[in-house]
């Protein structure tokens, strides 16, 4: 493994250890999550009736705005103890350093997914067609989470940084949003969903938004 | 009027007891080479045109009041600010084109410790020794625990240190990688007279192993203590140089003949536009 | 210096005229000359204003991909203003787009939204550069503003083509995408006076773009001046 993969190694063991010790972030982000679904009980009535129709959307809304939590949380935390400096001090590629943040925020959402799937089926007593629900989910939330990890190094430089990465993120990843809720509903079953190469599309942002974060990720951290 | 050369051609019986300097230091190419360095934020040009020299085996100190930018000027050399303008050279390396390559000859203690508060100290040295690439890690983040005498300590959170402690463990951080060039902002503050005396010990042995070594601070006496060679800055630019001839007392007298205030001038802003207010008084 | 010299001036003003009058033929053609639309009726007419403000729109974030790129590659100030200028003319075309899109919705289907491909992804497309606004608002140093803007810049139009993709396919047997699109036989008339709407619409926007370009110019001026008395020291310029 060359030096590239080693760093990218060395900060995502650290990111997890720390995650793992404070368990900050995954707590925020599943109480959050389960939350939503249960206000969208309340606000929308979901009878098993419209559960085909909505749930996927129920589900999708749930992931975004929980992990958009999480991910707003990935440079906040260096930069208030001040480690950021620690980051930028040592000879890492910038690009190493966005993928092994990726790749832990992808970590720790996708646990969050797990539980926010599971409380989906028992809380709307929906049967669930694991494989393709759970490639779905996973290829979106890599394309969330590349967006979310650069957008989130801007927004923490800014006022009003909470603000900020939801109105940056959410119009971006309207692609992973539409391609995801779709796909999910059809695999639901959903005779509303459009059977469209969903998978594909998600496939393609999320190559391009990978791609384009690593290169411009050095960008935004200089100063 | 201390002679405003860098002392190498004094006989080593006029040197302050205990101070080493490598003869060669005057001639040698220097480590670290800085010219034309200029800051701006904005409006305001926090360094304007800034030549510094650092040599291999030397300890110099920058002086300044607050607001000169000797943090600024620090975390330019240190790669973390990209100047507006200039040039810095390291071990012969371009900072600008070769940025990673010069990062790993380059450590820095600033204000924060730049730990993770919920690791322990081998913890956060573990993972810092992977970033720079540390061979034999184990051994070093031993090596550099007893060096700064924090070996008993080393399994506990940062977060339960105290500022001295940390400081410690952020000065092992900065000499993991072995760096020919170390940078140091005000790493005096928040330490007793016993403790400024180590690091002082240690800095100059540090120095005096080949490799350069260069402290802000407030506080003149601290600076006679650790260094041979005193930057003095004031608002961005460097106003003139101060080298130790042997006298004790050299620095101060040397910066009071530059800067020409007649007592502690280092907490009072210089600039005559502002109405000379003095609203702080005594080091920080 | 900025744009208030008198070469750049001169330029400005021959391009203010320029649009002005070219503007009000448009305006002409499209209400006398062109033919009446049979389905439509007097409403189509709004078509010849809505479709280049659409596609000018487009053109302004597109100015401003290229510029945030030369931005990150020269740092030099003068691609950020021209970026900045571009994206606040992108959002008023955006918005003239959206709002001549409903007032020409309205007589025909008679609601002011649909959620059609098009009207959809310019709505995505509203929400992405008012966000670049914000940011840079938010973002009080200017250097780093432009860092922050440069790679929203190129973010927010590589997703354009994805995000349009990704609505049309939601929305595939949407009855009202047809209507939008020209019809293929139309009469010279209706192509002429398209054209030169058209026409209009890009002199409009290069006129914009160099005013507001000379005037984000004279605020960056400004902005310096501030900075200094305010930290009182003197300072080069």
């Amino acid at each position: 493994m060359g030096a590239f993969g080693r760093q990218i190694v060395a900060v995502l063991a650290k990111d997890l250890l720390l995650e793992w010790r404070t368990k900050d972030a995954l707590t925020a982000m599943l109480v959050f999550a389960l939350l939503v679904l249960v206000t969208f009980d309340f606000a929308l009535d979901l009878r098993p009736e419209v559960m085909g129709v909505v749930g996927p959307g129920v589900l999708w809304v749930a992931v975004v705005f929980s992990g958009t939590i999480g991910l707003g949380r990935t440079f906040a935390a260096e930069r208030d103890a001040g480690t950021l400096d620690g980051l930028l001090l040592a000879p890492l590629d910038r690009s190493a350093l966005f993928l092994a943040k990726l790749l832990g925020n992808l970590i720790v959402m996708a646990i969050m997914e797990a539980v926010t799937l599971l409380a989906f089926a028992i809380m709307f007593n929906v049967q669930l067609d694991l494989p393709p629900i759970v490639l779905t989910v996973l290829l979106g939330t890599i394309g969330l989470a590349a967006v979310g990890t650069l957008f989130s190094a801007i927004a923490s430089h800014t006022r009003a940084r909470e603000v900020m990465l939801p109105v940056l993120l959410f119009p971006v990843i309207v692609p992973v949003l539409i391609g995801g809720v779709q796909a999910t509903g059809v695999a639901l079953g959903n005779p509303v969903a459009r059977d469209m190469p969903w998978l594909s599309l998600l496939v393609g942002f999320d190559a391009v938004y990978v791609a384009v974060g690593a290169i411009l990720f050095e960008y935004v951290l200089e100063e | 009027m201390p002679p405003l050369t860098s002392g190498a051609g004094i006989a080593p019986s006029h040197r302050p007891v205990g101070f080493h300097m490598s003869i060669s230091s005057a001639s040698a190419t220097p480590l670290l080479s800085a010219r034309g360095i200029m800051r701006r934020f904005g409006g305001a040009l926090a360094l304007r045109g800034v030549d510094l020299d650092l040599h291999a085996g030397e300890c110099i100190t920058l002086l300044g009041p607050n607001g000169a930018g000797k943090t600024t000027l620090l975390r330019v050399l240190a790669t973390l600010l990209r100047p507006t303008a200039g040039r810095i050279v390291i071990a012969g390396r371009d900072v600008g084109h070769e940025a990673a390559a010069v990062r790993r000859l380059i450590g820095l203690v600033g204000h924060l410790p730049l730990l993770y508060p919920d690791l322990s100290a081998r913890e956060n040295l573990r993972f810092y020794g992977k970033l720079y690439d540390v061979p034999h890690l184990s051994n070093r983040v031993e090596a550099v625990l007893d060096e700064v005498q924090m070996t008993a300590a080393g399994d506990r959170p940062v977060r339960a240190m105290s500022r001295g402690m940390q400081q410690r463990i952020s000065l092992a951080r900065a000499i993991l990688h072995e760096p020919p060039v170390l940078l140091l902002d005000e790493p005096d503050t928040g330490l007793d007279d016993a403790a400024q005396g180590r690091l002082a010990g240690l800095l100059r042995r540090w120095a005096a192993a080949d490799r350069a070594v260069l402290v802000t601070t407030h506080r003149l006496e601290w600076g006679e203590q650790v260094a041979s060679r005193a930057v003095i800055l004031r608002e961005g630019a460097v106003v003139g140089e101060v080298a130790a001839d042997g006298r004790a007392g050299w620095l101060v007298d040397g910066y009071r003949a530059l800067v020409g205030e007649a007592d502690d001038p280092l907490s009072r802003p210089l600039s005559p536009a502002r109405g000379g207010e003095g609203t702080d008084v005594g080091p920080a | 210096m900025i744009a208030s010299s008198g070469a750049n001036a001169s330029l400005n003003a021959k391009l203010g005229w320029a649009t002005i009058v070219l503007t009000v033929i448009a305006l002409c053609m499209a209400i006398f000359y062109a033919p009446m639309d049979r389905v439509q009726g007097i409403a189509q007419r709004i078509y010849y204003f809505h479709v280049p403000m659409a596609i000018m729109a487009y053109v302004a974030f597109f100015v401003v991909l290229v510029a945030s790129v030369m931005y990150l590659r020269t740092r030099e100030m003068k691609w950020d203003r021209r970026a900045r200028a571009s994206v606040e003319i992108g959002v008023l075309f955006t918005t003239l787009t959206l709002i001549t899109g409903s007032i020409y919705g309205k007589p025909i289907w008679n609601t002011w939204w649909t959620w059609d491909a098009r009207l959809t992804s310019t709505l995505v497309l509203w929400f992405i550069y008012v966000g670049y606004i914000m940011l840079r608002s938010y973002t009080p140093e200017l250097e780093q503003g432009a860092r922050f803007g440069a790679v929203l810049g190129i973010v927010g139009f590589i997703v354009v083509p994805i995000n349009y993709m990704s609505v049309t396919w939601w929305r595939t047997l949407h009855p009202e995408a047809i209507i939008l699109q020209p019809t293929p036989a139309a009469p010279p008339a209706a192509t002429e006076t398209l054209l030169v709407s058209m026409l209009a619409a890009f002199l409009l926007y290069c006129w914009l773009l160099a005013a507001r370009t000379g005037l984000e110019a004279a605020r960056d001026e400004n902005r310096e001046l501030e900075q200094e008395l305010a930290t009182g020291g003197a300072t080069y310029a």
